[in-house]
């Protein structure tokens, strides 16, 4: 039995019913991004782009892999969520919203999950 | 139940100002970005793949169009990293009288020109780079 009233359970938590969880994960992921993606695009661009043997050595190494994976995970949940704001806000038809959200989500996932399983790949071989 | 009120966001009611424009721009920006995000794990997907599949991929990204496509790409990363951060400014409750916003966002969009113009340069050259 909670002691909370009805009335407490629900002030702040607006129409979606999390309150401002996902604001505040957009602002948590998009901090986390900044020295990221700085120091990813430094990387490459310090890199010979074209030799097959010199990247896959290098996104092997253990810390190169820990913080592209680190990348990856975040980017994509950053860009879930911002797609999400993006289709609440623009598409007002039921059944285009939920299709659009559902297709994201697992583009999202798929694309995680692929980018991890790279890394992976090139560090255990 | 018809309702004829405006629902959020009811952009037709305000004057524009160039300001919305930038602010607009984030969020296609942000999509071009997801779109960049799909291809990211593509190029990691190839480059696991081994070399003949990351040649593959590489040759796809020489052809101009892609070439194109790909500074497009970079000029949507890099605006949306600065005016990100010019967002996180404004969180802490700083930077947003009318012409602090108006002054940052001239800022965050010739110096995002500037700073596409350097990654593209820069790019170009770990293209070009031969493997030491």
């Amino acid at each position: 039995m909670s002691l909370r009233t009805p009335l407490g359970r629900v002030l702040g938590k607006g129409s979606a019913g999390d309150g401002t969880g996902h604001w505040w994960v957009q602002r948590v992921t998009a901090v986390a991004l900044v020295p990221l993606s700085l120091w990813f695009a430094t990387s490459l661009l310090g890199s010979p782009l074209q030799s097959h043997e010199a990247m896959s050595q290098w996104l092997g190494r253990p810390w190169v892999a820990v913080f592209t994976i680190l990348f990856a995970i975040t980017l994509a949940w950053h860009s879930w969520l911002g797609v999400q704001v993006v289709v609440e806000d623009y598409v007002h038809g039921k059944g285009a919203k939920t299709t659009l959200l559902l297709l994201s989500t697992f583009l999202h996932f798929a694309a995680a999950v692929a980018a991890v399983f790279a890394v992976l790949i090139l560090a255990v071989s | 139940m018809k309702n004829p009120r405006p629902l959020s966001p009811h952009l037709g009611v305000y004057k524009f100002t160039y300001t919305m424009s930038l602010s607009i721009l984030h969020r296609i920006t942000g999509i071009a970005n997801t779109v960049g995000f799909l291809l990211f794990s593509w190029w990691l997907m190839a480059l696991a793949g081994g070399a003949e599949s990351y040649a593959r991929a590489m040759q796809l990204f020489s052809t101009p169009f892609v070439k194109l496509l790909l500074v497009g790409f970079t000029f949507a990363f890099v605006y949306h990293f600065c005016n990100g951060i010019r967002h996180m400014i404004w969180d802490t409750g700083r930077g947003l009288e009318r012409a602090q916003a108006r002054r940052s966002g001239a800022l965050v969009f010739f110096g995002s020109l500037l700073l596409t113009a350097l990654v593209v340069w820069l790019g170009c050259a770990a293209l070009a780079q031969v493997t030491p």
